[in-house]
This record gives structure tokens, sequence and C-alpha cells, in this order.
């Protein structure tokens, strides 16, 4: 017998939501790469006007998460499903903002010309793509395992990105009348980037709903030295916590 | 740190830091209706230790066993072993009203005796052979005091003591067990006859007292176990399913049976 019929049932739709959500900015993400690729003004347009849709979900979700947490007193899996929907629903509005800037990069330059590297911002994107595709399955299906893979595929992103931050860099200095246009890649290949780091927060996030353990699993992955450490408040010293602060404002 | 730990069936757990209070192999009987099923139970000293579960869980009984306060009723049947800092408390000899001054108990509804105020604090002390009077004036100044009455009640000590609202009778009667200079405190639902500020003022009131004594509840309200406790024990048909943490078993239960009672999947 289901004593909390109706709370189970708002459970549920902030889930529901929250996976709209990341449906939504992932479609987003790949219209803007579209748009980037064929130079297509139109599609550009449309991602940089639909993305008032996903900064209302944002506050819809955190308004009834905040709601929930306030009424219902949720404890042990409900309770990180909702302090985590509250996290993810920040990742996710963030991969549309960069799709957005992605989009108004692909405004910029439509009908100037493909830029030389372009083929490998769009590989990339695919990849950022994958890595959010990848963790709302996980988050379907409650499949750490998955959520693994995608936080282990942020270092791919990385490296890729930086070779292409040095092949642009070289097409800067070859060619300094593309000086304008490069930087803008420049900046598509940064968002993607970060695309994929709130991917690899949103596997983390998962991760915790289903073990209860916050973990870092991108550095796990990408550091096989690195021990997880406890993270309960009174484990963390303040020298460690000042560390993170500073690492988050760079 | 002893070695005693809470090995159920389906849970094996880091011992509690510091044990007052172990419970070994205990096991209760009502006739011959098992109530209680071999708790081997740690309750850290100086902390809050909460007890939840259904209705005839148990965890009254159990908190029951633990100042020996079952004995009074009749075709009880207990075995297996209390200890209060080694020492078993159902050996032989063991002096049970001396045992109850060391582990006092606040019951669910205020019962204050039909005298005043002061002789209400006073009367553990007096029958315990105290006899002067500033200094019984003094237990009752500093039991009041923590027991967080005493600006309240201080013009008024010859009062009677149901002059009082339920809440103040309430923390009236935690400062009469104060008084007694009790090593662990035990409370049956101390909050359930009590409006909500009246509740809130014990809930504080117990996390100041806590670094002095060691504090078992009973509570039947998973968020007051959740707000005052330092660990929680999580009872199911006589059996303690686990003991952990609080920021634990609100968060992260082990037991999928704990999970279902504090998310209200139960049943």
């Amino acid at each position: 017998m289901i004593i909390r019929r109706t709370f189970e049932e708002q459970l549920q739709e902030l889930q529901n939501d929250l996976l709209q959500l990341g449906r939504f900015v992932e479609e987003a993400l790949g219209k803007a790469l579209d748009a980037l690729v064929r130079q297509d003004l139109s599609l550009a347009k449309q991602v940089i006007d639909e993305d008032d849709f996903a900064d209302d979900m944002d506050f819809g979700i955190q308004t009834r998460a905040m709601q929930l947490l306030a009424l219902q007193q949720p404890m042990a899996r409900d309770l990180r499903v909702i302090g985590a929907s509250l996290r993810i629903v920040l990742d996710l509005e963030r991969i549309g903002d960069h799709a957005v800037d992605v989009a108004k990069v692909a405004r910029s330059l439509a009908g100037r010309g493909y830029g030389k590297h372009v083929n490998e911002i769009a590989e990339l994107g695919a990849l950022s793509r994958k890595m959010v595709s990848d963790s709302l399955q996980a988050f379907i299906s409650r499949d750490i395992e998955q959520a693994r893979e995608v936080a282990g595929a942020d270092d791919e992103v990385d490296d890729k990105c930086d070779l292409i931050q040095v092949h642009l860099m070289e097409q800067m200095r070859d060619d300094p009348s593309q000086i304008e246009r490069v930087t803008r890649l420049l900046l598509v290949a940064r968002s993607l980037e970060r695309v994929a780091d709130h991917a690899t927060n949103i596997a983390e996030y998962i991760y915790y709903v289903e073990t209860g353990e916050m973990r870092q699993l991108a550095r796990e992955e990408h550091d096989p030295s690195y021990e997880p450490v406890d993270a309960t408040l009174e484990a963390i010293n303040p020298e460690e916590r000042d560390h993170d602060a500073v690492e988050d404002l760079e | 740190m002893l070695s005693s730990t809470i090995e159920n069936q389906n849970t094996t757990q880091e011992p509690l830091e510091e044990p007052r209070m172990v419970t070994r192999d205990l096991s209760l009987f009502y006739g011959p209706k098992q109530a209680l099923k071999n708790i081997d139970a740690s309750l850290t000293a100086n902390a809050i230790t909460a007890l939840i579960g259904p209705s005839g869980c148990g965890k009254s009984t159990f908190l029951r066993c633990l100042n020996r306060m079952n004995d009074l009723i009749e075709a009880v049947t207990i075995t297996g072993e209390v200890l209060l800092d080694g020492q078993n408390l159902y050996s032989k000899g063991i002096d049970v009203v001396a045992l109850r001054q060391r582990i006092g108990m606040v019951f669910q509804k205020p019962n204050p005796f039909a005298m005043s105020i002061f002789d209400n604090v006073a009367f553990g002390p007096r029958l315990r052979g105290v006899r002067g009077k500033s200094e019984l004036a003094e237990i009752v100044e500093n039991s009041l005091q923590d027991a967080a009455l005493w600006d309240e009640v201080k013009d008024e000590l010859k009062k009677s003591a149901f002059s009082l609202s339920g809440g103040q009778q309430q923390r009236l009667c935690i400062a009469r067990t104060l008084a007694t200079k009790p090593e662990v405190l035990l409370m049956d639902e101390p909050c359930s006859a009590l409006d909500p500020i009246s509740t809130l003022k014990v809930e504080e009131l117990m996390r100041e007292l806590r670094g002095q004594y060691t504090i078992v509840i009973v509570t039947h309200n998973m968020q007051q176990a959740a707000r005052v406790s330092d660990n929680t024990g999580f009872f199911l048909m006589g059996e303690l399913i686990e003991m952990d943490a609080s920021s634990r078993i609100f968060t992260d239960p082990h037991d999928k049976r704990t999970e279902d009672y504090i998310t209200g999947r139960f049943g």
C-alpha cells in the first residue's frame, strides 16, 4: 500500500519536468551545433528565442522542489532526489545558456563561409551532447555505471578542446584577418567544454541519489591515485574548503 | 570504544562512539509473546539517541528496560544484559532505587506532584537525605536553570506545580529528574502532549543538556528525531533494524525497511 500517494506523484512530476528540461536543452545544443555547421541563421535564431522556456522551467522546478522540502519533509532517497534536482536543474539551465552562446556565434558567422576547424568543433559538440543525453539516460534508468561512464568521458572532451584551441591559435597566427571569426570559435569550444563539465556534475548527482555517496567521479577517473574523502562537513578542513571555493571561482 | 555493535541479520555497522550504555542480546517476553528480540545496541555518552518505529515495535519497551521499569510489570521475562559503564543492571544485588537515580526518566504526560514547584524539584534530593535549606535552594535553582525554566518561575516557587502550563510542567519534570543528578536521561515521548512552541523549547533544552547527559528519547515524530538526535535507532516488530548517526539514517539508511518507514512508504 502506498501511503504518501500525493507526495509520490509530486516527486515523480518533479523528475519528469527535470527530464523534459534536460531533453529540451540537449536538443537546443544539437540545433545550435547544426546552425553553426550549416550556417543556418533561422535555426540559430530559433535556439536563442526558445531559451526563455528553459529559464521558466528552471524557476518552476526550483520553486516546486523548495515547496516539497518545506511541506513534505522528505527523508532518505526522497530527500536526495529533491536535493539533487535543485543542483541538476542549475546545470541543465547552464547547458541551455551555452547552447544559446553557440547559437549566437552561429548567427554572427552565418553567411561568412566555413571556418577551417568547424568540423572539429562539431565533433567536440557531438561528444558533449552525448554526455548530456547519456546523463539523462542514467537518470531515467538509475544507472550508476552509466553515470560513471559520463564522468569518464570528460577527459576526452578536455583533450579535444585543448587540441582545437591549439589549432585555432595557429590559424590566427597564420592569417590575422581571421582573428575575429576564430575568436568566436574559441568561445564555442570553451562553451562545449563547459557543457561536458555540467553533464559530469549531473552524473555525480545521479550517483549520489542512487548510492547516498557524494563522489568526484571525473576526478576519480582522471587521477587513479585520488581517494574519495569523507564528504561530511566535519571531515572537510577549512583550508581545503577555501581551496575548493577558489577553484569554483576560477 | 567497546566492541559491542549492532549486528542484526541484515546489517553490520561500525560501533558508535563511546557508549555509556550497551545492551547485549537483550530479549523481553510478555508471557509467551516476545516483544524485544536479541537487541544489541550502543548508546553514546553525552549525546542524544532517538528511538523510532511504528506503534508496538518495542521502542518504549526497550527504553523501559534501560532503568528496569519493566520489573514492575507482571509476567515479564528479560534475558540478556544491559550495561551501564560496563556494569549489568540486571545482576543480582543491584539497588534499583539507586539505579533509577543514575538513570532518570521523563514521561509522555507531564506528571508533577501535587505540591509546590520548589518541593517538586527538591523531592529527589530530600529523599536522598539532603536537608540543608541553602543546599536544597541551590539544587532547585540549578536544576530549574538547567531545565530552562528558572526565569519563568523564580518568583513563584511556592505556587502549585499545577499552575504551570503543560510545557512548563514538562520542563519542571525534567528539572525534577535533573535534581537527582542522573547520568542518563530517558525520555518517553516527552513532547507528545505539548504544543509546537513548548515542543521546540524542550527540544532546545535537550540540545543544551546533551553535553552533560546521555539522553535517550522515544519519539513518534520523525522530524523531531532528525532535529534533536545525534544517533537514531529504528525498531520494527521487536527488532532493532539499524542504529546509526541521524545524519546518515535520515539521508541514506542502510536497510530498506528503515528507508520505507522514514519515507512514509510503510505498510
